[in-house]
């Protein structure tokens, strides 16, 4: 299974959502397919891109948060499981694109490629709905549930580690910071003025 | 317990009229009457972390919602955030406000903290961090105030060290 796919695979259900994903392949293959207002592409800090999303989702409990995660990042930061699971925010998805390797820096090896199981981390720090997914299939089904459900979910896609040829890609990490702080403060009031109306 | 209960109360207020709406924090002694004042308080989102640099991640993604946050820490969890402060507060220019317990400066007993100590001031100054001290009841407010107005006007982390002047009473 390739995390290209996959990221095509679900493309049409991220609008709507506030999407974070970490450095690398991920951010470069989701800009690939086009990159909208709502990605936000936190291009260092490894580990904390499943932080950020947590904050998110905390603050905006009516919207709808995915986290593309990695095998690399989140082995950097195994506590942040303890910390989602301990908030379990309903609105958060954390999907985590496991290639065993840190491919940008020459495919060394992750403790997943030797049985680390990042699935079980996730559970046994407390997050009751988790998965690992191996193909195209699979994947799809359980995203399209994670998005449905109101529950913390928590997702391991186990991907090939493969990925395009150079990380830099056209977007300033400044321009997408500016541009995805513009996008939430124009959807919250938006919902807001929604919410009056309602009334 | 010899940390100032007034003295955290007077910090908690300050933080309250600027408008904090979400704490990060990591226990530690000085910090304890504190945090017990987020947990009580309806209004505010505590997030408990695991280690300190989470909260660079949770502040992050709290601006971004509209929020505004504070990380609560000792010296050592700001030693323990530090590439989370250089590779997201600072490259993506969060107004970041850590309120940071100043343990193992002069009158420390814990032989532990004294190292940490001496390396906060001088990473603070490496980081190019602005920071000042809380140190007088009477200028909590309006230095919290200040540093967070120069965090959101430059867009950059800010740092406000709490002494052991303002939060240990010796007891007599």
């Amino acid at each position: 299974m390739q995390r290209l796919e996959c990221l095509r695979a679900i493309y049409d259900q991220l609008d709507g959502c506030l999407v974070v994903t970490i450095m690398g392949a991920v951010a470069c293959e989701l800009q690939s397919l086009g990159h909208k207002p709502n990605f936000f592409y936190l291009q260092h800090a490894m580990g904390l891109g499943s932080s950020m999303g947590l904050g998110l989702a905390l603050c905006l409990p009516q919207q709808k948060v995915v986290v593309f995660d990695g095998d690399g990042s989140i082995l950097m930061n195994l506590g942040g499981y303890t910390t989602m699971a301990r908030y379990r925010p309903k609105n958060l998805v954390h999907v985590v694109f496991d290639n065993e390797s840190l491919l940008s820096v020459g495919g060394f090896p992750t403790a997943t490629s030797t049985g680390s199981d990042l699935e079980g981390v996730a559970r046994a720090s407390g997050i009751a709905r988790t998965g690992t997914v191996r193909t195209m299939e699979e994947f799809a089904r359980v995203f399209k549930d994670a998005m449905q459900a109101s529950e913390l979910t928590s997702i391991v896609a186990k991907v090939d580690a493969v990925g395009p040829k150079g990380y830099v890609t056209e977007l300033a990490l400044l321009e997408n910071r500016f541009q995805f702080k513009r996008h939430i403060e124009k959807s919250t009031t938006e919902t807001r003025r929604h919410g009056e109306t309602m009334k | 317990m010899p940390v100032s209960l007034t003295n955290s109360g007077v910090v908690y207020h300050a933080l309250k009229k600027c408008g904090i709406g979400l704490v990060s924090a990591l226990p530690e002694t000085w910090l304890v009457h504190l945090i017990r004042m987020a947990e009580d308080d309806p209004q505010m989102i505590l997030v408990r972390l695991a280690k300190e640099e989470e909260g660079v991640g949770i502040s992050a993604g709290a601006h971004f919602a509209g929020v505004k946050s504070a990380m609560l820490m000792q010296n050592h969890g700001f030693l323990a955030s530090i590439n989370g402060i250089v590779s997201l507060a600072q490259l993506y220019r969060i107004p970041l406000l850590m309120l940071i317990s100043y343990r193992g400066h002069f009158g420390e007993r814990d032989p532990w903290q004294t190292q940490g100590g001496g390396a906060t001031e001088p990473l603070l100054r490496a980081l190019g961090i602005p920071y000042s001290f809380l140190d007088d009841p009477a200028k909590v407010e309006k230095r919290i105030a200040e540093a967070q107005t120069w965090a959101y006007s430059s867009l950059h982390p800010a740092a406000l060290l709490l002494t052991r002047e303002l939060m240990w009473e010796e007891p007599a």
